[in-house]
């Protein structure tokens, strides 16, 4: 169900950027999305298309490219990647410590559009 | 054929709700209001840890209780017999509280007279894990009912977290919870979370949960 604010706020910021730059149609929008989000890219099209009917951002195909989750080890500063689905259990792979933070993973962007 | 452009935008979706909850939070610290945003599963006991922290602080402090629920209005009415500020914000199906939400709940509560003010957020592990709140402190409780394994199935949750309080310890023998078990998922995904064990029920640990949210007020009116 929170798909919907995220779709609206993706939609208000395609329709600025539209604007500014005199678009007449999007074409496309890439979307950044990191792999932590349980965000189903599906829904987020239908909710879009449904928020972009009648505007000049109707019609828009969403591409959303998935950022891997990477941590980075707070004690020797290794960073790695790691598997969304066994996060449980997440170690530096070098010095086994379990003090982590995060690098990527959990964004959000709109990173580009293409107008015509 | 017309000319196909690129625009690069890299703008981030929710940099607008966490701009406003920043621009809460610095609301709060003018008034030295604490704001804490209570998240579970329904049913867990927010309610009830609610009304106990409130038996516990009414005489110390003046607080303010925001409710949210997709229809109903029974916390509400709960909370305000017992004598604290209530605000009712039926959320119409949204299944979280964002900054905006929070603040026009905020602004019927009128922050400037008030200590602490909770919110009660609806009743989901998902997506009020999302969305920045303007709290000042995240917290969450998690029931013996639910099971052990909750870290595993709502990781976000568990990390945006500050404090978790794990409730109805009371039933702990009916259930086959592994606290130790339950602790090292915690901790797997957020080493420096607050963790108290309660029975909102018997009331059992609310005092420590309490001075944890006394600790916490002091620490923030000092910084404020």
């Amino acid at each position: 169900m929170h798909e919907l604010p995220i779709v609206k706020s993706i939609f208000d910021i395609c329709v600025k950027h539209a604007t500014a730059n005199n678009a007449k149609k999007i074409l496309s929008v890439t979307l950044k999305v990191g792999e932590v989000s349980d965000l189903q890219d599906q829904w987020i099209q239908r909710y879009f298309d449904y928020l972009s009917k009648g505007t000049i951002v109707e019609g828009a195909k969403l591409v959303i490219k998935r950022v891997p989750l990477v941590m980075r080890c707070k004690l020797c500063s290794e960073s790695f990647q790691v598997n969304v689905n066994e996060r449980r259990q997440v170690e530096c792979p070098r010095c086994k410590g379990t003090k982590l933070a995060y690098v990527s993973g959990r964004e959000y962007i709109v990173e580009n559009l293409e107008i015509v | 054929m017309e000319e196909i452009r690129l625009i690069e935008v890299k703008e981030n979706i929710l940099s607008d709700n966490k701009s406003k909850a920043n621009e809460l939070r610095d609301r709060l610290r003018s008034t030295g209001t604490f704001m804490l945003n209570l998240m579970s599963s329904p049913g867990s006991g927010k309610t009830s840890l609610i009304l106990r922290t409130i038996e516990a602080l009414k005489d110390e402090l003046c607080l303010g209780v925001i409710e949210a629920d997709i229809e109903s209005i029974v916390d509400s009415e709960k909370v305000a017999s017992r004598g604290v500020k209530v605000v009712q914000l039926r959320t119409g199906g949204f299944c979280h509280l964002d900054a905006t939400m929070v603040s026009e709940g905020l602004n019927v509560l009128g922050p400037q007279d008030l200590d602490l003010v909770i919110i009660e957020n609806v009743g989901n592990l998902v997506c009020p894990a999302e969305f920045d709140t303007g709290a000042i402190k995240n917290a969450m409780i998690l029931s013996i009912p639910e099971g052990d394994d909750k870290p595993l199935k709502y990781p976000l949750m568990f990390t945006v977290c500050d404090v978790l309080v794990v409730n109805k310890i009371d039933a702990m023998g009916v259930f086959d919870f592994d606290l130790r078990a339950f602790e090292k998922r915690v901790r797997a995904l957020n080493q420096n979370i607050d963790i108290f064990m309660t029975s909102c029920k018997t009331g059992e640990g609310i005092n420590s949960w309490v001075n944890w949210i006394r600790n916490e007020l002091k620490a923030f009116s000092t910084l404020a």
